[in-house]
């Protein structure tokens, strides 16, 4: 997969939603069947680690292994769709400004902060976390830890070797670039902006993000 | 080691295994996978994290010196040996309807015990002894199973990764589920389903040494030992 950048047409003066997203924040909604969701980098190389979920049956969720499977490809771009536990299409990148995306390494959190950085760093504010608080005060949709899984890092970089090695690059986002996706079913959508402050992938700076979504029948 | 079984392949397993546990896993014939999940079995919502595994050790393959991680930064076990080099954990597990798609439906009713069994609904099997579900399941370790990654993000099967043989060496570092299938890669275009044996042999591992190859293969696995530890010395019992 070469990297492809494709604009929108869509105009955010017709979304029917849009909202700021602060860094260490969560936001958690129901994207329905078509309706376009657009996540935008607002500063610069800030990180969306995202999950899908069916909306219908949430115990069916996002799978970065089959979704990576399915398309022979480890990276994300325009395109890609992005399948569930059960193979299924949860939804497709329609518009991407960035060319790639990460969906091998994974979200912050405290446990794995110590194991990557100190020990000490265990009170820090981590993605999971967000999860967690998320899915707390969002009791009615019966969501736990156990459906916590493997995300989306939306504007990350995380190049593989032919070698089997694995960094985290700078990233190919900047300031407005964004990614567009399509639902394929009724979904819900959960998006931690990463509050990470000991990677220098997001200059040690978390910054907003900005969703907006559009209804099925607005371009 | 104390105990050896073989285990055909397209089949599946689980067992509890203790803090200081060798277990070891050898290629009979050559091609063979080994599907394997790791859970804590005081509470299983602490299971294998493929991203952290690799993150943390700055790799995508996984061979020896690695440490597998869990979700709470600790290590379920330690790659003490390897023979093959590359083991997957990106690629997750054949369905019900790969299998169908690939090699073609085989009923149990016709085929019997040789009916061809995916990961997938291996894996739903095995983790539902313990009360564990579809929501429980995660990216699992591929054992002798190589998907090498081209510099565009092509993935590609390695079919000659693992020979006759071949075999990898894991130390328990606490008490750990393991659930484990032999069903074929999902990546895997052999023209016949794959069934390859695998032995498994268990023993007593050697004490961890200060000098531990695993443990000083990078500061985040001395980190790891350091987070195994307490939780050894403190919270779960290790019997």
């Amino acid at each position: 997969m070469s990297i492809v950048r494709k604009a929108s047409e869509r105009i955010p003066a017709e979304a029917r939603f849009r909202q700021i997203v602060p860094a260490g924040t969560y936001w958690i909604e129901t994207i329905r069947q078509g309706q376009v969701l657009r996540i935008v980098d607002v500063e610069g190389n800030q990180a969306a680690d995202t999950l899908f979920f069916s909306a219908e049956d949430p115990a069916e969720r996002y799978s970065a292994v089959d979704t990576i499977r399915e398309q022979g490809n480890v990276y994300l771009g325009y395109g890609s769709k992005l399948r569930s536990t059960s193979a299924r299409v949860l939804a497709e990148i329609v518009a991407d400004t960035v060319g790639r995306h990460d969906t091998l390494g994974g979200a912050c959190a405290a446990e794995s902060n110590t194991v990557r950085y100190a020990l000490e760093k265990r009170t820090m504010h981590a993605c999971r976390d967000s999860w967690l608080l998320a899915v707390a005060e969002h009791e009615r949709l019966g969501l736990s830890k156990r459906d916590l899984a493997h995300n989306i890092n939306f504007f990350m970089n995380v190049p593989v070797t032919p070698e089997g090695g694995l960094s985290f690059a700078d990233g190919l986002s900047g300031p407005g670039q964004y990614v567009e996706l399509r639902a394929a079913m009724d979904i819900i959508v959960l998006i931690s902006n990463c509050p990470q402050l000991n990677n220098p992938c997001n200059a040690y700076n978390p910054t907003p993000l900005e969703v907006l979504i559009w209804d099925a029948d607005v371009r | 080691m104390i105990y050896d079984t073989l285990i055909d392949g397209g089949k599946h397993w689980s067992l509890t295994l203790r803090a200081g546990t060798l277990l070891r896993l050898s290629d009979e014939e050559g091609g063979a996978n080994v599907g394997m999940l790791f859970y804590n079995p005081l509470n299983p919502l602490e299971r294998y994290n493929a991203p952290d595994t690799l993150k943390c050790q700055h790799t995508f393959k996984l061979t020896r010196g690695h440490c597998l991680y869990s979700d709470m930064g600790r290590i379920f076990c330690s790659i003490v040996e390897d023979t093959v080099g590359w083991h997957d954990t990106v690629c997750g597990n054949a369905n019900r309807a790969l299998v169908a798609a690939r090699w073609g439906e085989r009923s149990y009713q016709a085929a019997r015990n040789d009916w061809t069994q995916n990961g997938h609904d291996a894996f739903l099997v095995e983790g539902g002894k313990y009360g564990l579900g579809r929501r429980d399941l995660a990216a699992n370790v591929n054992w002798f199973s190589k998907v090498a990654i081209t510099d565009d993000g092509t993935m590609r099967f390695d079919a000659a990764n693992s020979q006759a043989g071949g075999r990898v060496d894991l130390r328990f570092e606490m008490d750990t589920l393991v659930l484990l299938h032999t069903c074929p890669h999902p990546m895997n275009p052999a023209a016949d389903y794959p069934r390859k044996p695998v032995r498994i042999a268990i023993g007593r591992a050697e004490p961890v040494k200060g000098d531990d190859f695993c443990r000083t293969h990078c500061p985040e696995n001395g980190r790891g030992f350091e987070n195994t530890e307490l939780y050894r010395a403190f919270g779960a019992a290790s019997t």
